[in-house]
């Protein structure tokens, strides 16, 4: 999940490009804190994270930022009411066990939420599983099914009906391929859902 | 190596300060004109804190580190003990280049109202009476001890602490100072500690004070009038109270089932095992270097810290609307102080979305973890104090 020091993950830099200079951040699931750094470093915001894995939490602290030892699933209703400018799941949604809840939490926590996640129907994905007859394995998907995290995965029109049904607006919505590509989903159409390797959404509250 | 008050004046220079600060204890006399309000409704004053300090004052005063400390340590946190001759009990945390850096911070630790290496407890002279305090010593509480805190740091022109830290009872106090004296902490560590205590862990307290209460040499709390001391009871405290600081597999790996200087079981109540010898000794040790009524009053004062009772039964409303960062650690193997204990008190921060990090340190030392040298405990300390002390100096201005 988490890219090595000093090489910024292209997902990190498109979800920084959605977060506003100087605000307050908590990113769900930030893992070694890569991003909360990243975005400490270039939009000098005031950045909190939460993680499960203790090996994570333990590097983030070490290295100065503000994390603590969480379930997304669970310690989210601590939270106040619009605590947070932006709330970031990135990569984390397919891992919880109750996405929809996980979606409702990070808008009544934050004013606006960053969400990017693995794309099911990304044709690389769609292709594996027809050709092959096997669970696919792919750059976003690295694990094997009987080991990974990924418990809850979706495709981008998928996640597109699920937000339509919360009653969230979406701002922005790109597509990123392995090779950095972005793409706009509004301007793509239908083959986002093909052609996109991962979605990243900036949500609000209302429509 | 004075003992006096000259070199602590308020209107004294950072540099006065630091002159004090090598491995001297010092003691201050506070609440001489205006006794300090107990919780218990008692007032007590004039009374004595002893304390140490290590480092220098930074001129703008902004670089106090307090250090509480827990149930049965004292104020020698990194300089050798005046009874024991050990190393000061956090001497792998506090030194030169050490997480809590003396090159960098002014570090103050000062033993807790009701001890009994200095500061006013049972032992002293009531200075009304002329005789020893015994049990007519008002009982204390964690809020007491922060509150004479409060006035040592009044007495020594540090308005604000760049962090308050402690393990334990030490942890107890840390949290005490965030909800009664926000604007005095910019950081706060509690380790290893709860919101409250629970009702094992005051259980385990009341075995420990009915061994010392029910040893005759006790004698309803009057023994240093009388010239006993009740050495088996306060020893046999201590040992109970020991296994709860440990943990089944540390326990084990130190001495299993092996025997004690013998070769096979001796069919008696000797110490055959090495465990016991162990415990035996560290019971005996004990007793040489505290006061049985200290031990008393300060259990007490754990057993009634309740920071949510004091705040309408919601922990949250004890920090609201708190600056303070907090770094709050646990350790797995700790079933005195369980990390779920400590992450009430991360849920009541993240409640009022406070800036707080969460830690759990696997080792399997039990509570006393947070007196070892845990890598990974280091690590989390010198990043977390080493990021706040950047906001610190951010804030403070050149």
């Amino acid at each position: 999940m988490s890219g090595p020091t000093g090489a910024v993950r292209i997902d990190h830099l498109v979800i920084a490009d959605m977060i506003a200079p100087g605000s307050k951040v908590l990113d769900v699931g930030c893992g070694d804190g890569a991003l909360l750094q990243h975005l400490a470093e270039t939009k000098g915001i005031d950045g909190r994270g939460i993680d499960l894995r203790p090996a994570g939490v333990k590097r983030c602290v070490a290295r100065g930022l503000s994390v603590d030892l969480g379930d997304a699933d669970t310690d989210l209703d601590d939270y106040p009411s619009d605590a947070f400018d932006f709330v970031i799941l990135s990569q984390t949604l397919q891992a919880t066990r109750n996405p929809r809840e996980v979606l409702r939490s990070l808008l009544r926590i934050g004013r606006r939420a960053v969400v990017s996640f693995p794309n099911f129907g990304y044709w690389r994905v769609r292709l594996h599983l027809l050709l092959r007859g096997t669970m696919p394995v792919t750059s976003c998907l690295s694990e094997p099914w009987y080991s990974t995290p990924n418990i809850h995965l979706c495709t981008i029109y998928d996640f597109t009906v699920l937000v339509d049904e919360l009653g969230l607006a979406v701002e922005r919505s790109l597509t990123v391929d392995r090779r950095g590509r972005i793409s706009h989903i509004a301007r793509s159409g239908g083959r986002a859902n093909l052609l996109g390797e991962q979605g990243v959404f900036l949500l609000r509250k209302d429509r | 190596m004075s003992v006096s008050d000259d070199h602590t004046r308020l209107n004294a220079d950072s540099a006065a300060i630091a002159a004090d600060s090598d491995d001297s204890e010092v003691r201050a006399t506070l609440a001489a004109a205006t006794p300090l309000m107990l919780e218990s409704g008692a007032s007590l004053g004039p009374f004595t804190v002893a304390y140490q300090t290590y480092g220098r004052l930074d001129a703008n005063r902004g670089n106090a580190v307090l250090i509480c400390h827990a149930l049965t340590g004292d104020h020698h946190v990194a300089s050798s003990h005046p009874i024991t001759g050990k190393p000061g009990w956090w001497h792998q945390m506090v030194g030169p280049g050490l997480p809590i850096d003396t090159e960098r911070y002014f570090v103050i630790c000062a033993n807790v109202l009701g001890g009994c290496m200095g500061t006013t407890g049972p032992k002293e002279i009531n200075p009304a009476t002329g005789a020893v305090y015994g049990l007519d010593f008002p009982v204390i509480t964690i809020a007491d001890m922060v509150n004479a805190q409060a006035l040592l740091l009044d007495h020594l022109g540090i308005d604000s602490l760049f962090c308050v830290i402690g393990g334990s009872m030490g942890g107890m106090q840390v949290l005490q100072w965030a909800a009664s004296y926000p604007e005095r902490v910019f950081a706060a560590v509690p380790i290893a500690t709860a919101p409250r205590h629970s009702a094992q862990n005051i259980a385990f307290h009341e075995v420990g004070r009915q061994a010392i209460m029910t040893d005759p040499e006790w004698r309803h709390g009057r023994y240093l009038v009388e010239g006993t001391r009740p050495r088996a009871g306060l020893a046999v405290a201590r040992m109970a109270a020991h296994i709860t600081y440990l943990s089944e597999p540390a326990l084990h790996r130190k001495f299993g089932r092996r025997l004690q200087n013998r070769e096979k079981l001796g069919y008696g109540f000797e110490a055959d095992f090495q465990v016991e010898s162990y415990l035996r000794h560290q019971g005996s040790t004990f007793v040489d270097r505290f006061d049985a009524n200290s031990y008393l009053y300060i259990t007490r004062a754990m057993d009634y810290f309740d920071l949510a009772a004091a705040h309408g039964g919601v922990l949250s409303r004890a920090f609201a609307g708190t600056a303070t960062r907090f770094c709050v650690v646990s350790f797995t193997s700790d079933w005195l102080f369980p990390t779920a204990e400590n992450r009430t008190i991360v849920h009541a921060l993240n409640a009022v979305a406070a800036n707080v990090s969460f830690v759990e340190i696997e080792t399997d030392k039990g509570h006393d973890a947070f007196l070892l040298d845990e890598p990974d405990f280091v690590r989390t300390l010198t990043g977390f104090l080493g990021s706040a002390w950047a906001a610190r100096c951010r804030s403070l201005g050149p």
